[in-house]
């Protein structure tokens, strides 16, 4: 574990070096242990792979303080009796074809497989959520079956849909609104992963769990999903 | 009850202090660039803190008022003029329904805030106003100010007629010396290249804008090329494998795994954003402990200087 201050009202917390479950679990705890000992010092956390970062007010507080009391509150967590919460599983329909996953034929093709087999191997796996960012509602999943992890393209497309679902190394993520992107795409979720109006406004957040469902074309319109 | 946008100018953008507390969803703070003219545009008019008002960039911002109220523009000194008769900046003025309201091109400088008695009255979206045109959030419609655009506000009597003395108005100066607390992967930085960092002249580049300021001078390298994704921090000093720093501010992503070598502090990134390309920045190193007197300091002293009255 190591505590740097980063900026004038920012602590870096470093809970690891690589991104692992068991790592995640640990961020998570800690995320929890940080808001209830900063309390109204507490500005904002971003949770990471294998970090978390705290801002806090630098009007009320120091780093000196903050460092302090995070230590503590850290120190518990290092109780063996300590259970983490177990995640929460979230479960996302997908609709896997070439009219709204523009990468999957060339994905299966450079990996050896059928495009049954692609779908097949991105639905077997439970997902953690280790980070969410680039965009509003962006999550960062992990870890793909390394028969169908891909490179980013070379070139990022300009725009990639809303929903659309896509592979970067063995990383995978759901487009939450049009945006840029260069990630490889395979299919269309119709579940909104970021409405501003709704209350969560996202399904998941850092350390759930994500499982996709493959689903038909029909399903997939009806409910809701645009193929635009 | 409103006034009406004639003309938005490049970019004006609706903002309050800021979004706090939703980095968990990805959402940046938004939020004005520069908030000590921020500061004071709502302090003169005798507004609450963090009202939201519009952040002007480089001027061409018109506006017809639709009620009786009173404004105020502070920042980059951009010609002010009601009906075509110029004003003061740092100054609260009077307006009449039907009046015509137009922030000219700035001459030096970058960014102005136009507040209105009472502030402008736009619906939240988690918790602020502030407008973030890369995530479509805030604002009216997560979008820069248009044509037509109604911004509603409220007819307002009395005001007491505040300006801001002279001499106690910034100056918005061509060169820069941006204090940074050193952090992330410093360590990954050699000590030449520490030392190149902190003693070199770096220019404003054509690449600056809410997200960050892109910085040109001799190349900064390090030891790795990046890093797990890990959460930004406002004013996080970025360095992309081409060596040339990007100061990242209020519109920044809220993480990212290119090495930093520290963050610099927001009074200097306020001022960093009044910059336009080709002006010079350097780059001196301080404690945290030296950045939170510094904080202090400008509370107490720097957004407390007196206001003056005119009276009629």
């Amino acid at each position: 574990m190591r505590l740097q201050p980063v900026g004038e009202d920012a602590l870096l917390l470093y809970l690891g070096d690589s991104a692992t479950a068991a790592t995640s679990t640990r961020v998570q705890a800690a995320v929890l242990a940080i808001e209830s000992v900063l309390g109204e010092d507490l500005v904002d956390l971003v949770p990471s792979y294998a970090s978390v970062l705290i801002l806090y007010d630098p009007l009320r507080t120091d780093h000196l303080s903050v460092a302090r009391r995070v230590r503590g509150a850290l120190h518990h967590l290092h109780d063996p009796h300590a259970q983490p919460a177990p995640p929460r599983c979230v479960v996302l329909p997908v609709y896997y074809a070439a009219e709204v996953g523009a990468d999957l034929e060339s994905l299966s093709a450079r990996a050896g497989l059928s495009v049954q087999e692609v779908i097949d191997l991105h639905t077997g796996t439970d997902y953690r959520v280790y980070a969410i960012g680039f965009a509003p509602g962006f999550a960062y999943l992990g870890e793909v079956d390394e028969r169908i992890a891909a490179p980013r393209l070379a070139t990022p497309r300009a725009r990639v849909a809303r929903g659309s679902v896509g592979i970067a190394e063995r990383q995978t993520a759901v487009y939450p609104s049009d945006s840029p992107g260069g990630w490889n795409l395979i299919g269309r979720c119709p579940v909104p992963l970021f409405d501003a109006r709704a209350q969560p406004p996202m399904p998941v957040s850092v350390g759930d769990n994500v499982r996709f469902e493959s689903i038909s074309r029909e399903r997939f319109l009806a409910l809701g999903g645009d193929l635009a | 009850m409103s006034m009406t946008v004639l003309q938005p100018g490049p970019l004006s953008l609706l903002q309050d202090s800021g979004r706090r507390g939703h980095h968990r969803l990805g959402l940046s703070n938004g939020g004005p660039l520069d908030g000590e003219a921020f500061h004071y545009c709502n302090r003169l008019l005798q507004n609450p803190a963090g009202c939201t008002a519009i952040e002007v960039s480089v001027g061409g911002l018109q506006l017809q008022s639709q009620v009786d109220t009173w404004i105020c523009l502070t920042g980059a000194p951009m010609p002010l003029s009601i009906n075509g008769e110029e004003r003061t900046l740092w100054e609260v003025h009077r307006v009449s329904c039907g009046d015509i309201i137009h922030v000219g091109f700035t001459a030096s400088g970058c960014r102005s805030y136009f507040g209105v008695a009472e502030g402008f009255a736009i619906e939240p979206s988690f918790g602020s106003t502030a407008t973030v045109v890369r995530e479509h959030i805030g604002g009216l419609r997560g979008e820069r100010l248009q044509v037509g655009d109604q911004l509603p506000c409220a007819t307002v009597m009395t005001r007491k007629r505040y300006y801001l003395g002279e001499r106690d108005r910034p100056r918005y100066q061509k060169t820069l010396t941006v204090r940074v607390i050193p952090g992330y992967q410093q360590r990954h930085f050699s000590r030449v290249a520490q030392r190149r960092f902190f003693g070199s002249t770096f220019h404003v580049s054509e690449r600056c804008d809410r997200m960050g300021y892109r910085l040109e001078g001799p190349a900064i390298a390090c030891d790795i090329d990046g890093v797990l994704s890990e959460g930004i921090c406002c004013g996080a000093i970025q360095i992309p494998p081409d060596g040339q720093p990007i100061v990242l501010l209020n519109d920044r992503q809220t993480i990212g795994g290119y090495p930093k070598i520290g963050a610099a502090l927001s009074l200097d990134t306020a001022r960093l954003s009044q910059l336009v390309p080709g002006c010079s920045v350097h780059f001196a190193a301080i404690i945290p402990h030296t950045a939170h007197k510094a904080l202090r300091l400008a509370q107490r002293f720097a957004l407390q200087r007196p206001l003056l009255e005119r009276r009629p």
